[in-house]
């Protein structure tokens, strides 16, 4: 509760962002701030616009509307495909963003090598190239990369979709972890409600056309204390009680004809 | 370590077995070529058609002959100025149109100019600019090996991952180090096929140059042996150059082109690789 958006100066401002693709309007004066420190999942129905908010806030995307505020020292990014360079070894692509940083190769090395263990990748599918890697893999490939450069802010989209239950549970606990240690604040878009209680501050649902930000949940207790009951508690209250939920998922049967 | 540096040492080990065999292939092939060759040798006779070993003799002769040396050394030189000037020129005006739309736009239909042009036709031109020279055989073959490599290196900039390009922008790469990182590492791949095929195309149009412009060179013995109806020295000649080519594309374009795709291979089953 103390990391409501009245409290220390936020690391990420988001205030009247909208985009068109091609002249067709994807998002809408959305307006979104997100306290130091603070890990707010973003939920929403497919194809809201979650992927192109967290483009934009991370400076990938320029907003046809609106002002980004980013107030974090550096940033790392986990896309919703993993998006490694064909050509270079698991390795190099984690140490890819360090090779941007301009630091020298002995050191990058070691610093892949460490953020490869954190995420559970075997030392020796590091010399692999992606295609010779499991999707599982490659994905986690990606978030090493982002962890690799030892951010203050990371954007997830969707990252922990590819993994098995055991090692989302563990990539999970990194988040979690993190987040304690305040060794990083995050964009968390996720479809899982399961996941975004599990390991968020706050809850952040979008508008099923992107017309801005439909409502936030804070979510009782902090990430990491809420066992696993809770957690279910937490979610079939939202889903059961709680009106701003209702519209998350029943938007595909709502299409389907 | 030491089992690391056994494996990258097997790797290599492997990838020369690769080369090697895929130079035996390469082989059996060209003793097909040469049995055919004799059949045809059989079937009209030496005036037509020399045997292969025949041409082959008369091709170590004129190879024992240093003033030989100096008219493939000629060639050589001018097919690879033509090259190394078409290479540069094709391979940044490819960039500049694979990255503007604008540009491809411009370059199409110059493009389409250029190619509808046939290649003896620029040679009489060249021949009215700059007489018997270096410069016709360098601009002819400045001409004809250009489109090649611009068509591969635009292809390449155009079919480059824009994903990768934002994943870098995210991580914060400028436009510059996007183009070296990825963009020039993607294009590459493009790059080194369409440069086999420039080199030999400049290696066929300097020769052709050559004896049409009358300017020595390998081409100019040609047309010396047409003079002299001596069909064994020019399929010598012929066999020279050819010879030539396949050294350079076996010792310098393969390897580093393997190299290149050696992701692409790791992707290959064991049965299927080259
Ligand atoms: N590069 C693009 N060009 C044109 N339209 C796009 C582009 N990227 C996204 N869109 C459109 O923008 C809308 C929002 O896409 P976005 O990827 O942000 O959705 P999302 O909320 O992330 O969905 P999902 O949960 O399925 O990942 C979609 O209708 C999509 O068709
Ligand atoms: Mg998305």
């Amino acid at each position: 509760m103390t990391r409501e958006t009245t409290g220390a100066a936020p690391s990420l401002t988001l205030s009247g962002i909208g985009h068109a693709y091609l002249g067709r309007t994807v998002l809408d004066a959305v307006d979104l701030s997100l306290a130091a420190g603070e890990v707010a999942a973003l939920v929403g129905p497919s194809g809201c616009g979650k992927s192109t908010l967290a483009h934009i806030a991370a400076g990938v995307v320029e907003p046809s509307r609106g002002r980004v505020a980013r107030r974090y020292r550096r940033h790392g990014m986990v896309f919703q495909d993993p998006r490694l360079l064909p050509w270079a070894t698991a390795r190099a692509n984690i140490a890819y963003p360090l090779r941007l940083l301009g630091l020298p190769r002995a050191e990058r090395r070691e610093r892949a090598e460490e953020a490869a263990k954190r995420v559970a990748l075997d030392r020796a599918d590091l010399d692999k190239f992606p295609v010779e890697l499991s999707g599982g893999m490659r994905q986690r490939a990606a978030i090493a990369r982002a962890l690799a450069i030892d951010p203050d802010f990371i954007y997830f989209d969707e990252p922990f979709t590819a993994l098995d239950v055991a090692l989302k549970r563990r990539m999970q606990d990194l988040v979690i972890e993190a987040a304690r240690g305040a060794r990083f604040g995050a964009l968390f878009i996720t479809h899982d409600l399961m996941e975004a209680v599990r390991i968020a501050h706050r809850v952040v649902v979008m508008d099923a056309q992107g017309r801005g930000i439909a409502g936030t949940r804070a979510v009782p207790g902090e990430p990491g204390g809420r066992d696993d009951g809770t957690v279910y508690r937490l979610v079939a209250g939202f889903l059961t009680d709680d009106p701003l939920f209702r519209h998350i998922h029943d938007i595909d049967e709502r299409r389907t004809p | 370590m030491t089992t690391v540096r056994a494996d990258a040492l097997l790797d290599r080990l492997g990838r020369v077995g690769q080369f090697l065999w895929s130079g035996w292939a390469g082989l059996a092939g060209l003793a097909l070529f040469a049995a055919l060759w004799q059949a045809g040798h059989e079937r009209y006779g030496d005036f037509i058609l020399p045997a292969p070993l025949a041409t082959l003799a008369a091709g170590l002769t004129i190879a024992a002959d240093p003033a030989a040396w100096e008219l493939a050394g000629q060639t050589t030189l001018r097919a690879v100025e033509g090259f190394a000037l078409a290479a540069l020129a094709g391979a940044a005006g490819g960039l500049a149109a694979g990255y503007s739309p604008a540009t491809m736009r411009l370059a199409r239909p110059i493009l389409t100019v250029l190619l509808g042009v046939p290649p003896i036709a620029w040679i009489v031109l060249a021949m009215i600019w700059f007489g018997s020279t270096d410069g016709t055989i360098i601009t002819t073959v400045l001409v004809a090996a250009t489109p090649v490599v611009f068509v591969g290196v635009a292809e390449g900039a155009v079919t480059r991952d824009r994903g990768l390009d934002d994943m870098a922008r995210a991580f914060g790469a400028g436009p510059l180090t996007r183009l070296t990182t990825l963009g020039l590492r993607h294009v590459a791949a493009f790059l080194f096929p369409a440069l086999t095929v420039a080199l030999g195309s400049a290696f066929k149009v300097a020769v052709m140059a050559e004896l049409l412009a009358n300017t020595g060179g390998i081409g100019g013995a040609l047309a010396a042996a047409r003079a002299n109806l001596d069909v064994a020295e020019a399929l010598a000649w012929v066999l020279i150059a050819v010879t030539g080519l396949i050294v350079v594309e076996y010792t310098l374009v393969h390897p580093i082109r393997s190299e290149f795709e050696r992701w692409r291979n790791a992707a290959r089953p064991w049965g299927v690789k080259r």
